[in-house]
């Protein structure tokens, strides 16, 4: 059957921003198939010019409402690498167990309230809370548990308090820690039944050979700092960042584009999987191979899968380091802060993917330049490609227009894209 | 879910309640989303017909307006126009929306093309300078915040749908935090707001023993020549108490009185 089609999406619901997707087919030919990013710029990176360095973190966690905690560390790290400051253990193995629990509620919002109403035919999660109450609440459990977790760690789960260049304002008490630590341990048995769910999930068929770029693992799986790496081969030292990102602008995106070895490439939960995925806790591994996810998966649809892979791993590694922290002195610790002239580099992976934050300083510690690469401006291109692929796809094998619009949503979905962010 | 509700023995009506976001982060919708222990009770005390960020189905029939973010591109000016012209209640949400929130920080510059030439270079981007609701519609309420508290919002949320009336603390985060027992920060060598800013949020950063930055706007009898005593007395310049107190836009009025006797924002030479 020759297709001919006409997909106009604008605003796209159930996706953080405002992005529009175009799709025109006429009789088996694609004549228009776009990604448009339309979300109004704020200018970050200006705004933060002329001010002094404790500015920056606590401005720069108001770039995105969903992963602020990962923008606070990102920027926090870019500092502390301008200045040369090194992080205690401590603060390390905290920062890491707040970053997690920042990860664990983002996919989990992600995987039940936003793309799961789509494998399961209904427009939003409040039909689900209806027929399958026990999924929703298992999901809530997990948010709670993890947004509680923040609270505790970070002060706050949004725009976290306690979080500063140095170290924390404030410790979180054992017993607080114990109590999450419980808890964790009570939600394995949810997570389990998560993975049950998406087994019941069709996986839409389509793959397009793309670049993944992510951290790269050294002894653990990354979250926080060290080498960059992409499964075309190219390694870069964090430093030297802007030799992965490759900025540009390009005429319906209010975003930066990026691009490496080819047109585009991705970054989020699947490309680290396909990176490091000897490094999963080892449950973490089982549950992906027996979703059908081995590394190198090149179908973005599969990103959901690699986020809730994901979460188990996540909480593994979680109770891990609480028991450390568990058995080891508590050091009330908020090392001295000397600026110095320079520059630092902060990279860490947030739930959609690898972000860096760079800051230049004067002798007085005043920002003289500054530099955000969002995980998601760096997937734009190549949503962008994956939708015309898949036009092309469908627009050959022939399908109806509200499945050609559902697959090209549910595409853009699966990147999980924060698109204010992308834009900030 | 679909239980007939009453309050005093009189049946009310779910409002209809749609959340709209101009220029944002987006948290302050979040927190509604991250009500997870009571949003199951909320969704049952409003009837959601509009929320781009977390379901597909649209309506313009609404009640209640919840709008998060400020103005900044000519484009959103007509956007909430319309919004307004279907609400009956247009509350704004955060401080993006009350104030201009973080956003307004490129504003001090007073040179848009430098502030766009700095970010897109010579690529062509739209963009005005940042404004709250206020400056455009009529806003019948503000929940302050960046973010906005999910008790408070809550509270007020219960409150409009039983009619009752709604008022902000008109006192100082201070109160709060002595009420809370906590050490101030001025005697740990920390700066904080909290003796002009709009209480309410039960001092939340003060608590977790981090300066209050002002989110929440001036409290009625904000003193700002005080503040700047307290902040001298305690050796603290005029930029480290400016920093705070332009951050997100509530104070931009005695802001301005300060800066006055100031040269403007420094910007990068090319
Ligand atoms: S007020 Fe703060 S939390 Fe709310 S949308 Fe604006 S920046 Fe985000
Ligand atoms: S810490 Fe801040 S809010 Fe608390 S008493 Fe001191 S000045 Fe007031
Ligand atoms: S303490 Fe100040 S900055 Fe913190 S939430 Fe309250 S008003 Fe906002």
């Amino acid at each position: 059957m020759k297709l001919s089609c006409d997909v106009n999406v604008k605003h796209l619901t159930r996706v953080e921003g405002h992005g529009n997707i175009q799709i025109k087919i006429q009789d088996g030919r694609v004549k228009q198939a776009n990604w448009e990013v339309v979300e109004t710029p704020r200018f970050f990176e200006a705004m933060l010019v002329g001010k002094h360095w404790e500015n920056a973190p606590y401005i720069c966690g108001r770039i995105c409402g969903i992963c602020s905690i990962g923008h606070t560390l990102a920027s926090i790290r870019a500092v502390e690498n301008a200045f040369n400051i090194i992080p205690s253990t401590q603060t390390a193995k905290l920062r890491l167990l707040l970053k997690h629990m920042e990860t664990l509620q983002s996919h989990i919002l992600h995987l039940y309230f936003l793309a799961a109403p789509d494998f399961l035919g209904t427009g939003s999660v409040l039909p689900l809370a209806k027929s399958n109450p026990e999924e929703v609440q298992r999901a809530l459990r997990l948010k709670l548990l993890a947004n509680d977790a923040c609270d505790i760690i970070g002060g706050r789960r949004l725009h976290p308090t306690r979080t500063v260049v140095g170290g924390f304002t404030m410790l979180p008490e054992k017993k607080q820690l114990d109590q999450i630590r419980r808890r964790l341990n009570a939600c394995v048995p949810d997570l389990l039944a998560a993975a049950e769910l998406f087994k019941t999930f069709t996986i839409p068929d389509f793959s397009r050979e793309t670049e993944f770029v992510s951290l790269k693992a050294d002894e653990n799986y990354p979250f926080i700092g060290g080498s960059l790496i992409s499964t075309d081969g190219v390694i870069k030292k964090e430093a030297d960042y802007r030799q992965m990102t490759n900025e540009y602008c390009k005429k319906g995106f209010t975003s930066k584009l990026s691009k490496l070895s080819r047109k585009s490439f991705a970054v989020g939960a699947l490309a680290r999987l396909n990176n490091n995925f000897a490094f999963l806790h080892p449950t973490a591994q089982n549950i992906s191979t027996e979703l059908g996810l081995t590394p190198v998966n090149h179908n973005p649809y599969m990103c959901n899968v690699a986020q809730l892979v994901e979460c188990v791993h996540i909480v593994f590694d979680s109770l891990s380091l609480i028991e450390d922290l568990l058995n080891s002195p508590w050091q009330e610790e908020r090392q001295p802060v000397k600026a110095i002239k320079g520059k630092g580099v902060g990279a860490v992976e947030v739930p959609r993917g690898i972000l860096y934050h760079y800051y230049e300083f004067d002798g007085k510690g005043k920002i003289v330049a500054a530099d955000c690469v969002i995980p998601t401006s760096q997937n734009h291109a190549n949503i962008h490609h994956d939708i015309q692929a898949l036009a092309k796809q469908y627009a050959e094998s022939g399908t109806k227009d509200q499945n050609i619009e559902l697959l090209a949503e549910m595409l853009v979905r699966a990147y999980d894209p924060c698109i204010s962010c992308s834009v900030h | 879910m679909d239980q007939q509700l009453s309050y005093l023995g009189v049946p009310l009506t779910r409002p209809k309640v749609a959340f709209f976001d101009f220029t944002s982060c987006e948290g302050c919708q979040l927190q509604i989303l991250n009500n997870e222990a009571t949003l199951l009770d909320f969704l049952n005390l409003v009837e959601i017909v509009n929320f781009r960020e977390g379901m597909s189905e649209k309506s313009d029939n609404y009640d209640i307006a919840f709008i998060e973010g400020s103005i900044s591109r000519p484009d959103e000016i007509k956007r909430l126009e319309a919004i307004r012209h279907n609400a009956k209640i247009v509350v704004a949400l955060g401080s993006c929306a009350c104030f201009g929130g973080v956003n307004q920080l490129k504003n001090r510059f007073n040179d848009l093309n430098w502030v766009k030439k700095e970010v897109y270079g010579d690529f062509p981007i739209e963009t005005i300078e940042v404004h709250p609701l206020e400056k455009y519609v009529q806003v019948d309420l503000k929940i302050y915040g960046c973010p906005i508290k999910k008790e408070e919002v809550e509270k007020i949320v219960t409150n409009l749908v039983v009619g009752k009336s709604i008022t902000s603390p008109e006192y100082p985060v201070c109160m709060e935090c002595k009420a809370n027992e906590n050490i101030c920060l001025f005697e740990l060598g920390e700066p904080c707001l909290g003796p002009v800013t709009r209480a309410g949020c039960d001092a939340w950063c003060t608590n977790n023993r981090r300066g209050c930055w002002g989110c929440r706007g001036p409290a009625d009898v904000a003193n700002v020549r005080q503040l700047e005593e307290i902040m001298h007395k305690y050796g603290f310049s005029n930029e480290t108490m400016l920093d705070r107190l332009e951050c997100f836009g509530g104070f931009a009025s005695l802001t301005k009185e300060i800066k006055k006797t100031k040269k403007p924002a420094a910007k990068r030479k090319k």
